[in-house]
């Protein structure tokens, strides 16, 4: 496989270039995932990624489930920020279905989103920081990503695969605890993002090891169907919450930050300002919930969304919902549907082709990390290895949803 | 751009295009394997479809003679508009072109649906496997294949309760 870039000098008996072997465990490639590079002295001559080491078959699975037992499959793709997979998936089943969703929990569902991206982006910002050698900013943000978790675990009881949610809405209404935690995050997290910033954005350092590295034109980012941060960086404002907006993206006002080269610091500042954007969204759903009844916390759709218990206990409807729900017995119609959302990586997409039964005839996952990860070959050549590492922690590729 | 003028304008220059649907506002057709570069490059320079959303494929195997379903998903960012291209193949020999002309993007997801379906990408400057590891001989996603893979020796099933 390496034996294409090997590259002899005319007339020499022994190769000039050294052939190094970056993971699949390696501490700078955060996930599994390896990549056979040749280099000369400290300059990248090429790399051959080589992926699939955590692939696990989501699409087979998928084709045997019902629907709802779907959703633990998606957490695991991108499982930084496993709510906005969640609650993708819900939408396209509920598009595919035609169920109206109340006002609510639209903006409840915003709010659980902005916070999942709140936290991928604090992994993402943060290790490109620990692979240029600071350390420290790492140990303040994960702070506050534990707080995260704790609003994630009030909910729905787990923290990083969160299965949050369900066909419909939410499976219980926000409990005290979690709006109380809720409103501490909003309030403390904006003085631990700008000390983050200041160790960071305007540092020395830390700006000559990133601006220049890995940066990519606008053109070969859309070719190359890079969506998300990674395409903003390099000028193009594409973001499916604006273009295509969902669960009432369009009653919040937020602006797309946009970078110029598209290098290892413009992504790292588009991240940032997402942050900024995002805790802004979030305030503002707040405010909204306010003019909304609080005791609404799914929509009525008895055929997916299981009734409360007491009912099921009383009344003959709800015992036989109950029942068909569990037992998978809910015939889905048929048709194609083709859903997307924003997530932290870029436009996570759901190809769903339902044939009427009770699983998805074929699921495929549009995984915005498997498609702007081949561009990283052409991203790293040319430039110092140093530069190829930070280069791949600032693309953000997460192992699960690169190989699903 | 309405679906209604993407339709009439493709239609006009490519009128063998059949199976025209419209399902939840996505305008969808199919193309013949042989025209379906020309299609992708007229979308691409003229219709301004020049963002590949998805490229993937389905398999039916009770459609004798074109099992196999390449499906593009293609996005105009500047109209703000999308599309579904499907190509029919036989699994006999699932020849389709390689859109990696087109699209740098396509090459991943063309191995990816190699891989998987065992699409014969023409034209692919490296067709082979992703995900799966390089010495299987099968193509896991279609459907004659089970979800456990029948080819593995070290399972016992007495343990299993299947014994």
């Amino acid at each position: 496989m390496t034996e294409q870039h090997i590259k002899l000098a005319e007339e020499s008996l022994e190769k000039q270039t050294t052939t190094i072997n970056v993971g699949p465990t390696h501490p700078a490639t955060h996930g599994v995932f390896q990549n056979i590079m040749e280099i000369d002295g400290e300059r990248v001559l090429s790399t051959v990624p080589t992926i699939g080491y955590i692939h696990r078959a989501f699409e087979k699975i998928a084709e045997r489930r019902p629907y709802y037992q779907i959703t633990p499959l998606t957490d695991r793709l991108n499982y930084c920020s496993a709510p906005i997979n969640n609650i993708g998936w819900h939408l396209t089943i509920e598009k595919l279905v035609g169920i109206d969703i109340p006002k609510r929990v639209q903006y409840l569902r915003v709010i659980i989103m902005e916070l999942a991206r709140i936290a991928d982006h604090l992994v993402c910002n943060s290790v490109i920081a620990v692979d240029t050698g600071a350390l420290t900013p790492f140990t303040y943000v994960f702070q506050w990503r534990e707080k995260i978790y704790e609003i994630y675990e009030e909910i729905c009881g787990s923290r990083l695969t969160t299965n949050i949610g369900r066909i419909g809405g939410f499976e219980r209404n926000f409990s005290e605890v979690a709006w109380k935690k809720i409103h501490d995050f909003v309030e403390g997290f904006p003085k631990m993002l700008e000390e983050f910033e200041a160790l960071l954005t305007r540092n020395r350092i830390f700006m000559d090891r990133c601006i220049g590295a890995g940066p990519i034109s606008a053109e070969r980012a859309l070719n190359y169907s890079f969506t998300g941060p990674n395409l903003r960086a390099s000028g193009v404002d594409y973001d499916v919450r604006v273009h295509s907006p969902y669960s009432s993206y369009d009653d919040f006002e937020f602006s797309i930050p946009v970078g110029a080269t598209g290098d290892v610091y413009d992504r790292y500042l588009v991240r940032n300002k997402e942050m900024w954007e995002s805790v802004s969204i979030i305030n503002q759903a707040l405010g909204k919930l306010k003019d909304h009844d609080p005791s609404v916390y799914h929509a009525d759709a008895p055929d997916f969304y299981l009734p409360e218990k007491a009912a099921v206990y009383t009344k003959m409807e709800a015992l036989i919902y109950h029942f068909k729900i569990i037992m998978g017995e809910t015939d889905l119609p048929a048709g194609e549907v083709y859903h997307s959302v924003e997530g932290a990586n870029g436009e996570v997409g759901y190809y769903l082709i339902s044939d009427g039964g009770r699983s998805p005839y074929r699921l495929h996952f549009r995984r915005p990390c498997f498609i702007y990860y081949q561009a990283f070959p052409e991203l790293v050549s040319g430039g110092l290895l140093s530069d190829a590492i930070v280069t791949l922690s600032s693309l953000n590729v997460i192992a699960g949803e690169l190989d699903a | 751009m309405t679906n209604e003028e993407i339709k009439k304008s493709l239609s006009e220059k490519f009128p063998m295009l059949a199976d025209w649907d419209e399902q939840y506002g996505l305008l969808s057709f199919r193309s013949g394997a042989d025209k379906g570069l020309e299609v992708l490059q007229y979308l691409f320079h003229n219709l301004g479809f020049q963002f590949l959303t998805d490229l993937t494929a389905v398999h039916y195997p009770e459609k004798a003679g074109e099992e196999l379903c390449v499906v593009y998903h293609l996005h105009n960012l500047v109209e703000n508009v999308r599309i579904k291209m499907k190509i029919f193949v036989p699994v006999a020999k699932p020849d389709v072109f390689s859109a990696t002309s087109v699209f740098a993007g396509a090459n991943w997801m063309e191995r990816e649906t190699y891989d998987f379906f065992g699409v014969n990408f023409v034209g692919h400057p490296d067709l082979k496997r992703i995900l799966n590891v390089d010495d299987m001989d099968y193509f896991p996603m279609r459907k004659e294949y089970p979800m456990e893979d029948p080819t593995r020796t070290d399972k016992d099933d007495e343990m299993f309760g299947r014994g």
